[in-house]
């Protein structure tokens, strides 16, 4: 094993720090659901990827600034977030029901990316692409930098929302016991409704960010499962700090792997530390 | 490789002026009539894998529609039943299962992908059917004697595609002296990189780099990092489907352009639109330029694929390997019923072992181990927004030479 020069290091932290905020962004969503409504959201995926693809079109067909497409997806996220919830809700659907509904659900959504934009790839060409910021010898793409950005300010954002608002605190409240919570006057459907709705856009800004950064195919909507309930798993349910935080441990622990052995031993490294600290970690949840 | 193009063209003027009519769409044989042959088999329609099983789908409904207003089979018109395996090799087996028993098709056509034909061999073991398959990666592993091959690089790949490779860039302009083999863990890919790591050796290259990767890694930044590290004057990336360009997009990203980089089997669509492709090597069995649409029916082929596949909304609309293969092995059906004037899977067997059949890539011959042939394999280039073929010389697009630095 040769030790990489410090540059291949610095560079592989960084592209491992990059990496993590996207399994960050997209397990926000999916540990809020999962932690605060008791719902394992599978199609969370499939509506980041439905996200990545409405930016496809709309920047790559419609001339729309990539970031632009945020003002029309967060809003139309968030309504079908409300939608599918709102269907959760009303036929009372278990926590382990959720997980079955919510993937028929991105297999339908699957086949709808198909039949509209077919199997075949498909890469958003956009002026994002071609900026990179150069510090040594290090560079930073702009993409990964936005993708970085948002993660780290959403991520604060709830975070601080959860522990220093009322509604915040309210929704804690409504997942910790929702009939006492209920007695203090907390709606708990409403609160339910908006968080399902946050979720979705969440999903929905996840997949500009891997429009921006990655090649499209509707079967790769499968390919982040794994890594991303890794990081929501490290990072604890409905904590909204926990999946960046562990995404980013995952992806510097895969990168730096990838840099001083053999890149195909990443996926032990990251499983492995998974399985230690879900053994190890005080208070196991 | 033992066919250049002069022995193909001469080959194709030896089968006389009938031969060199598109054959698939001028030769007319009246309608059809009877009951319909069935021929069974599945696709990757959905899954990982859709994006190439859409090739092949579209191949075989040009040719299927084109082989019907001929007069079809012995004079029957052809019912061609597709089934989507969903890319995955167990659902291939139990539809393949199906197709013999329960739909009765009187003969079978392979899927895509490696996984996906080994099932489906099986099956048509089970059952002492004939399979033709298009795109078989891993030839030792095809051991039924009744499965023939369209996918035309030879019994043993892994040797004569780096050398043919390594042999060109010895001759370029500028002759490579240190390689890098980076290569995913793909069954098909993995074993012709590990032969590329022998072949090198034993050209005299330095080895600077080898990496592997598992097929379905996210993050090509460190690998792209290491690569820069090593500073190889050739890169061979044992890369499938996407895999090609999510590294050079990686290298982009630090600002690295390697001099002179081969893939194995890239998206040829995703690949030949990144402008830092340009320059990239491929294999090639087949691209839409003369010498090969010097024949006239995969000229016609050429012109139908892009206007179906430009209504179908495909990204990419050039005929290349993918659909060549496909078409090749519909050739191979065609030829061997004709010829036997039979549908009966050990008549057609037999036949297929001792003849050659014209394709589109040139005559495939089903007689090595594996029942694979010669080695059709060329090499290709992206140059200016297209995949030209480069090497050997006389297959080389008019006006393409390779471009090395």
């Amino acid at each position: 094993m040769n030790l990489p020069s410090s540059t291949l290091l610095v560079q592989s932290i960084l592209a491992g720090i990059f990496t993590g905020a996207l399994y960050g962004l997209l397990g926000l969503g999916l540990s809020l659901s999962w932690g605060l409504l008791r719902q394992i959201n599978l199609a969370h995926f499939a509506l980041a990827f439905l996200g990545a693809y409405l930016t496809y079109q709309l920047a790559g067909y419609g001339g729309v600034d990539p970031m632009l497409t945020l003002l029309m997806i967060v809003p139309l996220f968030f309504m079908l977030g409300v939608a599918v919830h709102w269907v959760l809700a009303r036929f009372k659907v278990t926590p382990f029901n959720s997980l079955l509904i919510t993937f028929g659900l991105t297999i339908i959504i699957e086949a709808l990316l198909q039949w509209i934009w077919t199997a075949d790839y498909r890469r958003l060409d956009s002026s994002y692409a071609e900026h990179r910021y150069r510090i040594g010898d290090v560079f930073l793409p702009l993409p990964e930098l936005i993708t970085l950005g948002l993660s780290v300010a959403i991520s604060v954002a709830i975070w601080l929302a959860l522990k220093r608002t009322d509604l915040g605190k309210a929704l804690r409240a409504a997942a910790e016991d929702a009939p006492i919570a209920a007695a203090f006057g907390i709606n708990q459907r409403a609160l339910a409704l908006m968080l399902s709705g946050l979720n979705a856009a969440l999903a929905g800004i996840a997949g500009v960010c891997i429009a921006l950064s990655y090649t499209l195919a509707p079967s790769q909507i499968y390919t982040w499962i794994g890594v991303v309930f890794a990081a929501v798993m490290l990072g604890g349910l409905g904590r909204p700090m926990g999946p960046l935080i562990a995404g980013c441990i995952i992806g510097v622990s895969e990168a730096v792997t990838m840099a001083v052995a053999s890149p195909s031993w990443a996926p032990l490294v990251s499983f492995s530390l998974l399985i230690l600290v879900l053994l190890f970690r005080p208070g196991r949840a | 490789m033992t066919i250049d193009r002069r022995a193909f063209l001469a080959a194709l003027s030896a089968m006389g002026a009938g031969a060199l009519a598109p054959a698939a769409f001028a030769q007319t044989g009246g309608t059809p009539s009877g009951d319909p042959i069935r021929i069974g088999g599945t696709l990757a329609l959905t899954g990982p894998l859709a994006a190439t099983g859409l090739v092949h789908k579209l191949t075989g409904e040009i040719y299927v529609e084109n082989l019907n207003k001929r007069g079809g089979l012995l004079g029957r018109p052809v019912e061609w039943v597709l089934k989507d395996d969903q890319s995955k090799p167990d659902v291939a087996r139990t539809l393949y299962e199906q197709l013999i028993t329960s739909d009765k098709v009187d003969l079978l056509i392979g899927p895509y992908a490696t996984g996906n034909i080994l099932s489906a061999m099986g099956v048509a073991q089970r059952y002492g059917k004939m399979l033709v398959h298009h795109t078989f990666g891993i030839p030792k592993l095809a051991k039924y004697e009744r499965q023939f091959p369209a996918w035309s690089l030879g019994p043993d790949p892994e040797t004569t595609t780096p050398e043919m490779v390594l042999d060109m860039m010895a001759q370029s302009q500028h002759p490579p002296k240190r390689i890098a083999v980076v290569t995913s863990k793909f069954p098909s890919v993995h074993f012709v990189s590990l032969g590329a790591r022998e072949v090198a050796k034993k050209k005299g290259l330095e080895e600077v780099l080898f990496l592997e990767w598992d097929f379905g890694n996210r993050d090509y930044a460190p690998i792209a990092g290491r690569i820069k590290e090593a500073d190889p004057d050739f890169l061979w990336v044992g890369g499938l489907g996407l895999e090609g360009n999510l590294l050079l997009d990686a290298l982009k990203k630090i600002d690295y352009k390697p001099r002179n980089h081969f893939h194995l089997y890239p998206a040829p669509g995703p690949m030949v639109k990144a402008p830092e492709a340009d320059g990239a090597l491929s294999i090639t069995i087949f691209e839409a330029h003369p010498p090969y649409t010097d024949n006239p029916v995969a000229a016609q082929f050429v012109e139908q694929f892009r206007e179906r596949a430009t209504k179908a909304n495909m990204p990419e609309t050039s005929v290349e390997v993918q659909a060549a293969a496909s078409f090749s092995a519909w050739q191979i059906i065609e030829t061997a019923v004709v010829a036997n004037n039979s549908l009966d899977d050990e008549k057609l067997a037999t036949w297929l072992r001792n003849n050659t059949v014209d394709t589109i890539q040139g005559k495939l011959r089903f007689n090595e181990r594996g029942n694979f042939g010669d080695d059709l394999g060329r090499v290709k280039q992206v140059q200016n927004g297209q995949w030209l073929t480069v090497w050997p010389k006389d297959w080389a697009a008019p006006g393409a030479t390779l471009k090395t630095s």
